[in-house]
């Protein structure tokens, strides 16, 4: 036994045990999200089942399980239609229900607000258009062909709407800064600008009433549908998003289903208080919000590694900068957000306003929060992981390089940039991996600091400067908060937060691979093998 | 080879006098004074500490890179101070090449591991640069190995050829003096031999200091020898007259094998 001991054999089952765990939990983690996720989207059937009380529902069944005080096996259904039946999901026991069905003619229709609804569809009342098709269902889907060029019309309206409003909104700031500047010095400038705000104003105020005139047209045409339950509703086509018929779909036409559902969540924004919809607005946000941290925390973290390492003295100083250094890694990420509101925000930020926005206080341009401060916020919370790796990698070339580079009359500056940070690239890059995944990840400091439920506006659009770093923005990381839990129907939200989870995971994972795929390039260009 | 340098033969090119050298309390050279004559091969020997390696970096200051490393005393180098404060290091280093125990070539092609020198110093001419690379490869005895593959990285060579890569970096910068720190020390027998003859060959053009542990290769290579022992010079002189008839009861015994 005792020798048993000695071999060391149970402490290589310990760590070998150890692993399994971790990747057992890791694999769990992974598969609930990709299934909960990838799931989502697949058109599934609507049942149709009549209950013992005559009463009949029609929905999708989400979940199967034994009802914990009874213990008789239950359903839960999404039955829609949560402007008629006030929820979306229904509980039901299996001994309750008498037959079920799946009636081919049962259609989905998704709805700009109060979710889906699931009915049958009687009727579609034209008005202005003549519809030939046999059936309703191919009438409405004539009807939504018909209309769709005039939607397409009011979008661009509704797009040169929103440059309007852009415009009339600089030109009231402007405004505003030469009335702060003097009132009679400018009179004649304001008078022009004035007039050319009102012309914009009134341009705008058209083009609003015709894109509402349109959409009114188009408003009369609706769908008459009745639901499990008899009730019967008149639906507007400008409500409509999507409808299908997952009962009578074959397996391609769900699978081109499935692809335009993937296709809206990374190119659309999000409705329905983000419950619906796309993710687009929140991936842009997280990806541009991780990118800005890496312009600011990877020159800064490899500058301050190089001093530290290369120029410093190693004296006591430079000992508590280093444990300094390495401890700022393990402050708590709500710390950071805390301080980058005091001093970015308020304090740079106000400085900024109170300096070159005047006329524009009380309201902050600069003193409130916004992408670049969150992204400053982040970069410092970052900027100790990149300062350590670079360290590493440079305390880990061999002596003999620096002095080969040295001994040829080469200055310290120039074995630095010739030699030494070549060779320590690789390193660099497993430090900026590591703060990337890092800072997709953070959410409380980001919290207080410029993420928002719905920006209605990106940080980058057409309009000069084109980056707009005072504008909020969104977070794959907060959204997953937001829906999940802030949501007022957590329940229908529950396929959202995995599907924003696994889209953030993705990110993190596309972010990471792309830079060790650069790192792996860099380090088979400076490490060939010598044997 | 230019007709004074011809002349200068057999004069001292590097005069140390009297050198002391001390890391923090501890001393490393006692006293040392030593005449390095041009065109000849100086090697160094003694036990491991003797002091060896580190006189061999006082002569291009690369005792400068360790901050405890005290020096005083005089080392002359073609007549002018190598520790005066107002000594231009960059240009000394460049006349005084330096090849190391392990060899050391830079994570870079074969060609710019050669040019290296050469651009730091400002030369970016690719019609010089390329004449220097086949001369210092020529030089160095690795030419026809490599002339076919400039541009592979030089981390892919073998121990004796990286070796001799460092040699051609070394003197493709035309120093009047190269250093080599046991140089064959990680270097298998045939590979030492390549070495010893390049030596031999590169006598002509520049002197070499060499420090070794390997008694043999000093007798070999070296036309003047130096023993060291525990930071003192304890004889110098010609390498037959060390061998075969020394001065010193410490160099015998060191030489026959009875100690170090």
């Amino acid at each position: 036994m005792k020798v048993f001991w000695k071999t060391g054999e149970p402490y290589v089952l310990a760590t070998g045990a150890a692993l399994a765990v971790i990747l057992v939990m890791s694999l769990t983690l992974i598969g609930t999200v990709m299934t909960n996720g990838l799931g989502y989207f697949w058109p599934r059937a609507l049942v149709q089942f009549e209950l013992k009380d005559g009463s009949r529902v029609l929905g999708q069944i989400t979940q199967q399980e034994k009802n914990p005080l009874s213990g008789e096996r239950r359903l839960q259904l999404k039955v829609g239609n949560r402007d008629i039946f006030g929820q979306d999901f229904r509980w039901i026991d299996e001994k309750e229900i008498t037959a079920r069905s799946l009636p081919a003619d049962a259609v989905l229709l998704e709805r700009r607000e109060h979710g889906n609804y699931f009915g049958m569809l009687k009727d579609v009342t034209a008005e202005g258009i003549t519809l030939t098709a046999a059936t309703p269902y191919e009438k409405l889907q004539q009807a939504r062909k018909l209309v769709a060029g005039k939607i397409d019309a009011t979008a661009k309206i509704k797009k040169q709407m929103s440059d309007l409003n852009y415009a009339a909104e600089s030109i009231r700031l402007k405004l505003q800064k030469l009335e702060y500047d003097g009132k009679e010095q400018n009179a004649t400038a304001i008078a022009e600008l004035t007039a050319v705000r009102e012309k914009k104003m009134a341009e705008f105020t058209t083009l609003n009433e015709q894109a509402t005139a349109t959409l009114a047209e188009i408003g009369k045409i609706t769908a008459r549908m009745t639901d499990a339950a008899g009730g019967s509703k008149e639906i507007s086509l400008t409500e409509i998003i999507a409808l299908q018929r997952p009962n009578s779909m074959s397996f391609l036409t769900k699978c081109g289903a499935y692809l335009e559902r993937v296709r809206e969540l990374l190119l659309d924004d999000p409705r329905e208080s983000n419950t619906e919809g796309g993710l687009f607005p929140a991936i842009f946000g997280t990806v541009m919000m991780v990118l800005l941290m890496s312009v600011f925390s990877l020159p800064f973290g490899v500058i301050a590694a190089i001093y530290l390492r290369e120029y410093a003295r190693d004296g006591l100083l430079t000992r508590m900068v280093r444990i300094a250094v390495n401890n700022l890694a393990g402050v708590p990420s709500i710390v950071y957000g805390v301080f980058g509101l005091g001093f970015f925000v308020y304090g740079i930020g106000g400085s900024i306003d109170s300096l070159f926005f005047p006329e524009r206080l009380p309201t902050p341009t600069f003193g409130t929060g916004g992408i670049l401060w969150s992204s400053l916020t982040l970069a410092l919370l970052t900027v100790p992981v990149v300062i350590v790796a670079t360290e590493e990698s440079l305390a880990s070339i061999p002596k003999g390089i620096r002095e080969g580079s040295l001994a040829l009359g080469a200055t310290k500056f120039q074995t630095l940039t010739k030699i030494l940070l070549p060779m320590a690239t690789p390193g660099i890059m497993t430090g900026l991996i590591l703060s990337m995944a890092r800072a997709a990840g953070e959410v409380a400091p980001l919290m207080i600091v410029g993420v928002v439920k719905l920006a209605p506006t990106l940080p980058f659009d057409a309009n000069f400067p084109f980056f707009h770093m005072d504008r909020k923005f969104m977070h794959l990381g907060f959204h997953i908060y937001d829906v999940g839990f802030q949501s007022p129907n957590v329940e229908a939200a529950k396929p959202m937060v995995y599907v924003t989870t696994m889209l953030l995971l993705a990110i993190v994972v596309i972010a990471s691979s792309t830079a060790i795929y650069l790192r792996n390039r860099m380090r088979s260009k400076y490490t060939t093998s010598t044997f | 080879m230019s007709q004074t340098q011809k002349q200068n033969d057999g004069a001292p090119i590097l005069t140390v006098s009297n050198l002391n050298l001390h890391y923090g309390t501890a001393q490393a050279l006692k006293n040392v004074s030593l005449d390095m004559i041009r065109h000849q091969v100086t090697a160094f020997i003694g036990p491991s500490g003797c002091g060896k390696s580190t006189l061999l970096r006082c002569f291009n200051r690369m005792n400068d890179l360790v901050e405890s490393a005290r020096i005083d005393g005089s080392i002359r180098f073609n007549g002018d101070e190598v520790n005066d404060s107002a000594t231009d290091v960059i240009s000394l280093r460049r006349r005084i090449g330096m090849v190391f125990q392990q060899s050391n070539p830079f994570p870079k092609s074969i060609y710019e591991n050669i040019v290296y020198g050469l651009r730091i110093a400002g030369v970016n001419d690719k019609a010089t640069l390329d004449e220097a690379v086949e001369q210092s490869l020529k030089n160095a005895a690795i030419w026809n190995e490599v002339k076919d593959r400039l541009n592979d990285s030089a981390l892919g060579l073998s121990g004796g050829q990286a070796q001799r890569i460092c040699i051609a970096r070394a003197i493709a910068v035309n120093p009047e003096i190269i250093l080599m720190d046991e140089p064959c020390s990680a270097l298998d027998p045939i590979s030492t031999l390549k070495i010893e003859e390049l030596i031999e060959e590169l006598k002509s053009k520049y002197t070499i200091v060499i420090v070794t542990h390997n008694m043999q290769q000093a007798a070999r290579v070296s036309d003047v020898t130096a023993f060291f022992y525990l930071g003192e010079l304890i004889e110098a002189g010609g390498t037959r007259k060390i061998f075969t008839n020394p001065e010193k009861k410490q160099t015998e015994d060191y030489i026959t094998g009875r100690f170090g």
